[in-house]
Order: structure tokens, then C-alpha cells, then sequence
């Protein structure tokens, strides 16, 4: 039950977060997208104060030997820099400029209840799966 | 000092490292919202809980934000339903064969120094940029 609260109450504030930080507003993602324009480099900010603050705790908390509620940390380990890790990053970057919205503030902003947003969103859950069906299908097939 | 310009997108990025540390610090995991949410769509063995939460506690955020700060969730609804299909689809798929999205590359990846994260969040920024000078080139709203 704490761990569904923990879980609850990050990204409550993970959330207030995108809010005020103005990432839940597509034209602030887009104006900080948009160099060949009107370039808005507030983003630049968010992502900093951000790091800023985790790269800090991150080291901080992982010199512990385990997190408060579980056993043991579960963090990537893997380094290497493979096609999928492009492919993929290319074709969000693409989806991000289009849209305006990355995953969490499409999430946050869904509740607007404006029709942008949740076309977005009810698409994105489509992407999901189809990359679910493309991984079983197509990708594990001699990879 | 322009406080809307500079205060509050600093203070957003704050909250959000806060908040990501929180997640680590008590449950050991990355705040990835890419990750969190395909676990909630393809569920697996009893690891689903958490994530419902945390899905949850955006939502949470969201309503209040609607409440006392409405601004913040200012859409542009410009063009067509197509451009928010293929964005979406461009965004679930891409995060997906990606590992990752601003969350979980942007931050916490960039935060622990992981190549992988620092070349997916230059990526995908980069492709932002072009398909919005792209949009601009078109003569597309943006």
C-alpha cells in the first residue's frame, strides 16, 4: 500500500511539476522546438533545474544498499547505443514536434478534456501496442 | 527577471527532480512515464500496481492544475485530428522501440550520466526541431 502511495504522491508532484514548468502547454514544447522561428528557450531551464536537482539525489540515494520500501534498485544498465535506441528516439522526437505533447504532460493535460489531447493520447496508447505486435512479430525475428 | 520566463521553468524542473527522486529513493525505480504507462497497457505478473498509481497521481496533478492554475493546461488546437493521430502514434511507438521519453532519458538517464539516454535525448530533440522548422517550411500552423 506505501508503495502504490510513493508512487501516487511522485507523480502527483511530477505532475504540478510539468504544470508549472509550462511543459503541459504544446505551444511552450512547440516554441522551444521551433529554432527556425520564435525560439522559446524556457525548456532549456526546466531541464536543467531538473537534473540539477536529480543527478545530486541520484548519487546520493544509490550510495544507499537498497531503496526505503523494496529490495533493490532496478536501474537500465545498459550503455550501448543500438538502432532501436535512434530509430525510436528519431520517430518520438517526430511525434513530439508534431504534437507538442511527450507522454507525461499528454497525461496531465488529458484531463483539459480538449479533443487535441485526448486524440493524442488515445493514439499514443495505439503506438504502445502496435510497437507491442511489431516487437513479436517482426523485430524478435532474427535479432 | 521575468518570473514566468525564467522562475517558474526552473522551479517546474525542480519539483520534477524532487519528484523523481522520491520514486527512486522509496521504490528503486526510474520515473519514466513512457515505461510506466506500457506497463499499465501490457501488464505484466504483479508488478502493475505502482504504475497504476502513478498514472493516477498525473491525473491527480492535472485536476489540480485545472482547479488553480487552468493556464497551465492552455491547448492549442490547431489543425486537423490527423496531425494529433500520427503524433501520437509517432510518440507511443517511438518512445517504446526507444526505451524512453523526456522523463526517463531527458532526466533521470542524463542525471546518472547514461550514454544511451544522452544520445536518445539529443535525438529526439533534434528530430523535434526539424519536424517543427519542417511544419514552419510547409507553412503549417504551429
Amino acid at each position: 500500500m506505501s508503495l502504490v502511495f510513493a508512487a501516487f504522491f511522485s507523480a502527483l508532484l511530477f505532475g504540478l511539476g510539468l504544470g508549472v514548468a509550462g511543459m503541459t502547454q504544446p505551444a511552450k514544447i512547440i516554441g522551444f522546438l521551433d529554432i527556425t522561428g520564435d525560439w522559446d528557450p524556457s525548456l532549456v531551464l526546466v531541464m536543467l533545474g531538473a537534473i540539477a536537482v536529480h543527478s545530486v539525489s541520484y548519487w546520493l540515494i544509490t550510495k544507499r544498499e537498497s531503496p526505503i520500501l523494496t529490495a533493490k534498485f532496478q536501474i537500465p544498465t545498459r550503455r550501448d547505443i543500438d538502432p532501436k535506441l535512434i530509430v525510436g528516439s528519431l520517430l518520438f522526437g517526430a511525434g513530439w514536434g508534431l504534437g507538442g505533447f511527450c507522454p507525461g504532460p499528454a497525461i496531465v493535460a488529458s484531463v483539459s478534456g480538449g479533443a487535441s489531447v485526448l486524440v493524442f493520447l488515445v493514439s499514443m496508447c495505439a503506438g504502445v501496442y502496435l510497437h507491442q505486435v511489431a516487437n513479436k512479430y517482426i523485430f524478435s525475428k532474427g535479432a | 527577471m521575468d518570473f514566468d520566463a525564467y522562475i517558474l521553468p526552473l522551479f517546474g524542473g525542480v519539483l520534477i527532480g524532487l519528484s523523481a527522486s522520491f520514486l527512486l529513493l522509496l521504490k528503486g525505480r526510474i520515473f519514466g512515464v513512457s515505461g510506466i504507462l506500457a506497463g499499465v497497457l501490457i501488464p505484466k505478473k504483479s508488478d502493475t500496481s505502482w504504475r497504476v498509481a502513478a498514472l493516477g497521481g498525473l491525473v491527480a496533478a492535472g485536476a489540480l492544475l485545472l482547479v488553480f492554475r487552468p493556464e497551465a493546461l492552455a491547448l492549442a488546437d490547431h489543425g486537423p485530428a490527423w496531425r494529433y493521430i500520427a503524433a501520437g502514434l509517432l510518440v507511443g511507438f517511438g518512445t517504446q522501440l526507444g526505451s524512453g521519453c523526456t522523463s526517463g532519458h531527458g532526466v533521470c538517464g542524463i542525471s546518472r550520466l547514461s550514454p544511451r539516454s544522452i544520445v536518445a535525448t539529443l535525438t529526439f530533440i533534434a528530430a523535434g526541431m526539424v519536424t517543427v522548422a519542417l511544419l514552419r517550411a510547409g507553412g503549417f500552423p504551429l
